[in-house]
């Protein structure tokens, strides 16, 4: 279709990875029909990636859920909202606070996430909801907490262009958000081209980059990451690479990370980690001695064993440079999902609202007021329930009243085998809210046809803190709603009231609650009050904080090297990294932070499980470019379809070579839970790892073999950050005979 | 003079400690975070028996067989269930406590015998005691409520 063929062009931004790119797009005859990016973001720049060219809209109008599903006689069948909601509503009633569990996503809106955390926190009082994030982004948001006292991205996109070095820690960038390394790749093939170092057992686009350049590629065993961080660490302390006078005036345990540190020198850590010791040396040398380091972390630190302390031992190297808050010098604890960060901020992944400390009792009467409920409501006795919790607690029944939205765990939570006997329990009491039927959705007694982009409105907000209006262009199908509407809906069936009988919430619209959002982030590091639906009508997103005096919103935090560390502003009294001990607020003061980072320290450990004679390779999981999560959208998508089409498992040469493979030809790879055949490609990986990607589930696939990565992951998670191990799991390979 | 007395007690104490870290461990198989935490917790409480030979050397050391006492009276096998879970913990954590109080005692006795080595000793393992009963606390506290009111 032509450009002037097109009715209007509608803001947004895409959802189908955390860049957040600022789009439009086209509707004719009230329908999507095409998208394009907005050159003026801060974000994109114009460009789009293959998942928002090809699978932004082209989903549209194929197989959408249109109509409430109940299950009656053990079949799902079309009903009424009216029927659909009673449904729940009565199951909810004849529930205490703590038998209902949410488990929503990293996909929904600033405004539903904000909704939906009310309703648990100040209309049920339970404190089991958490998100899909927990399997993505948990980790970002721990390792934040740790060092800086509260979640918030420090580092800002434009530090790409004005870094000498970049880091990407188990951060397959070129395959998780292709935007961004588009921009990186200008910087690459520019004049002045920044070191580059990239930490990945596999020989991805990333790392061939930094070899090409004369960067650095280092490939630890699975499950080795907080060694290798350790040693780097180690490097830059035995060459005087730090700034001691910073690091005395903004940083507190330097004494505790060195006498940690100490012991692992190159030789040990090669040892560990099966890393060249000279390649060591030289990516400690590159970061001791570069001007301005921008490092980015993802999954293959998130998904990993220690994941929480190697994502500190990144924020730690650092703050021993005092490079923070400044052009070029950064740290990008990345996220997974589009809308994660909101998730977090919100509270719809268990935490309080606004990165509120649930054990300041100072944070809790905030909220009391705010909501004006009973501060006694909120539960905020412990911490919150995280996912793999709340799981176990749906298996052990304490938990029978379980309402998952806009994800699809019966594909992406860890051992699957576990999680489809969970789902299927008869006493549980299911509500699965999505677009399409999705593998979860067939264990549901009901099934919410939910709106999705393009079809409501509302914010979210990208890695690094940019925020963005994505604006409905069309309706949604048949009786579709958005989930801000269901949740009000449910709201409202339930009567919440506060203290006073007034509705709990009193907006209806997405604007009304962002208004509501703004207020509570009021004050907090992730301050919206300066941001109106208006102001993200411009040629921009806008990063927060964004307030009345500083209305353009902050590139990066912490310029001044202070940190929100202050006990009576900071998010989270920290944890002992290596146990998830959680430090009492006594002992927090007593260290009397006020402003200064911690340098956080933990000794390796060997993973919890490891390879052996049954199991001789190590299976890791990750993405493809071409394809999101389950595949809900992309895998409607024709081209990506075409580009990705089905399961592979990739083999580096020596172990095809061994196993007497080729590629093209299949193997099945076995673990101790399950089993996955797929097609074999053969070549990028260090040997004894291969590598599966998480995408390929059964909606399209029902009476094949199995393809899930997650049949063979374990149930595993890292003490602090609670974000499961999808990076460690022992496997072994045979070829399929035909 | 009863240093040896209270290095025998402690020995006992922390051997007894890691015996319960790891049949607590291995009686919660389903609970993955509690068989790893178990195992490596109790991997501390046996490096200290370890770590106290060096004051053994010196001062001697006097059987004691009350922390058998203790085990006997409290570990019966790990329970099962969510209120078992949390009772298991607790159990840990009473043992963890004797065994905090009674570093407490020795590093008094170290400084009073001017003995830097085993005053060093003391104030290192005790930091790993804290260790075990920071987690423990938090992951009974994380398990109250649901245990308490709504496991089946």
């Amino acid at each position: 279709m032509a450009e002037d063929e097109v009715d209007r062009w509608v803001q947004s931004a895409c959802v189908l990875c955390s860049n957040g790119c600022a789009c439009d797009i086209a509707v004719k005859d009230g329908r999507m029909v095409g998208v394009r990016g907005r050159a003026g973001d801060r974000i994109n720049h114009g460009r789009l990636g293959p998942k928002g060219l090809y699978a932004s809209w082209q989903w549209s109008d194929q197989d959408r859920l249109t109509r409430p599903l109940v299950r009656q006689n053990g079949t799902l069948v079309e009903a009424s909202w009216d029927a659909a909601m009673d449904r729940i509503v009565a199951e909810s009633k004849r529930r205490q606070p703590l038998q209902h569990g949410f488990y929503t996503s990293g996909q929904l809106f600033l405004e539903e996430y904000y909704t939906l955390a009310v309703i648990g926190k100040a209309g049920l009082g339970t404190p089991h909801m958490d998100g899909n994030t927990r399997l993505c982004t948990a980790t970002a948001a721990a390792s934040l907490k740790e060092t800086f006292g509260s979640d918030g991205q420090p580092g800002s996109y434009n530090d790409i262009e004005a870094c000498d070095a970049l880091f990407l820690f188990g951060h397959n960038m070129a395959a998780t958000q292709t935007v961004l390394w588009s921009r990186v790749l200008d910087r690459i093939e520019g004049a002045d081209t920044p070191a580059v170092v990239a930490v990945d057992p596999r020989m991805t686009a990333v790392a061939e980059t930094a070899v090409r350049t004369g960067g650095v590629h280092l490939r630890p065993l699975p499950g080795t990451n907080q060694a290798l961080m350790n040693g780097l660490i180690h490097e830059l302390i035995a060459h005087d690479w730090i700034d001691r006078a910073w690091v005395d005036e903004h940083t507190l345990g330097y004494d505790d990370l060195a006498q940690t540190v100490e012991p692992y020198t190159p030789v040990k850590v090669a040892e560990i980690c099966e890393v060249p010791a000279p390649d060591l040396r030289r990516a400690a040398e590159i970061f001791g001695t570069s001007e301005r380091v921008l490092s980015t972390v993802l999954q293959g630190f998130y998904q990993s064993h220690q994941a929480t302390a190697a994502s500190c031992q990144v924020n730690n190297l650092h703050l021993l440079r005092g490079m923070i808050g400044k052009p070029g010098c950064g740290v990008l604890q990345m996220n997974g999902q589009p809308t994660a960060e909101n998730t977090r901020e919100c509270g719809a992944d268990g935490d309080l609202p606004g990165f509120r400390n649930w054990a300041n009792p100072d944070h809790i009467d905030e909220l009391a007021q705010l909501w004006n409920v009973d501060r006694q409501v909120i539960p905020h006795w412990a911490p919150p329930t995280h996912a793999m919790q709340l799981w176990r607690y749906v298996e052990q029944g304490s938990i029978d009243f379980l309402w998952i939205s806009a994800t699809n765990p019966a594909v992406s939570l860890p051992a699957l085998g576990r999680i489809r006997e969970i789902l299927g329990k008869q006493e549980l009491f299911l509500v699965v809210q999505d677009g399409f039927f999705t593998e979860t959705a067939a264990y549901a007694d009901v099934v919410l046809p939910a709106a999705l982009w393009g079809e409501k409105q509302g914010t979210f907000t990208n890695a690094s803190r940019t925020v963005h209006l994505s604006e409905q262009a069309v309706a949604p199908p048949g009786e579709a709603r958005s989930d801000l509407e269901i949740f009000l809906d449910y709201a409202e069936r339930m009567d919440f009231r506060d203290r006073d009988g007034h509705r709990l919430i009193g907006w209806k619209t997405p604007e009304g609650a962002f208004d509501a959002w703004k207020e509570c982030s009021r004050g907090r590091p992730c301050d919206y009050s300066g941001l109106t639906y208006d102001a993200l009508r411009g040629e921009s997103g806008i990063p927060w904080p964004c307030t009345a005096d500083q209305p353009e919103g902050t590139d990066r935090l912490y310029a001044d090297a202070v940190f929100p560390t202050d006990p009576a502003v900071c998010e989270d009294f920290g944890h002992d990294l290596t146990t998830g001990g959680s430090t009492t607020p006594e002992k927090y003061k007593a260290q009397q932070p006020g402003g200064k980072a911690f340098l956080k320290a933990a000794d390796f450990r060997p993973p919890p499980e490891t390879t052996s004679a049954e199991f001789p390779l190590i299976g890791t999981t990750g993405r493809s470019p071409y394809h999101f999560h389950t595949r809900t959208k992309t895998g409607r998508s024709p081209r990506l379809r075409r580009a990705e089409p089905r399961m592979w498992v990739e083999l580096s040469e020596q172990d095809a070579a061994e196993l007497q493979v080729a590629a093209g030809e299949t193997v099945v790879v076995e673990s101790a839970r399950g089993r996955v055949e797929a097609e074999c490609r053969v070549g990028t990986l260090r040997p004894g790892v291969l590598f599966l990607p998480f995408h390929f589930g059964y909606w399209d696939n029902a009476d094949g073999p199995p393809t899930a990565a997650n049949e063979v992951t374990i149930t595993e998670w890292d003490p602090v950050s609670k974000q499961p191990l999808f990076k460690v799991a022992a496997v072994r390979v045979r070829k399929v005979k035909r | 003079m009863h240093v040896s007395t209270y290095l025998g007690l402690l020995r006992h104490a922390e051997g007894a400690l890691a015996d319960a870290f790891d049949q607590i461990g291995q009686g919660h198989g389903d609970e993955p975070d509690v068989v790893q935490l178990c195992e490596l917790l109790a991997g501390k409480s046996r490096a200290h028996v370890e770590q106290l030979q060096a004051a053994v050397d010196r001062y001697g050391e006097d059987a004691d067989n009350e922390p058998e006492r203790l085990k006997a009276a409290e570990f019966g096998g790990a329970r099962s269930g969510g209120v078992g879970l949390l009772r298991d913990l607790q159990d840990l954590y009473a043992l963890g406590s004797f065994v905090d109080v009674t570093w407490t005692v020795i590093a008094q006795a170290a400084q009073g015998l001017r003995d830097p080595d085993l005053l060093q000793t003391a104030s290192a393992c005790q930091a790993e005691t804290s260790q075990q009963l920071t987690w423990l606390n938090t992951r009974i506290k994380q398990a109250a409520p649901q245990a308490l009111i709504v496991a089946p």
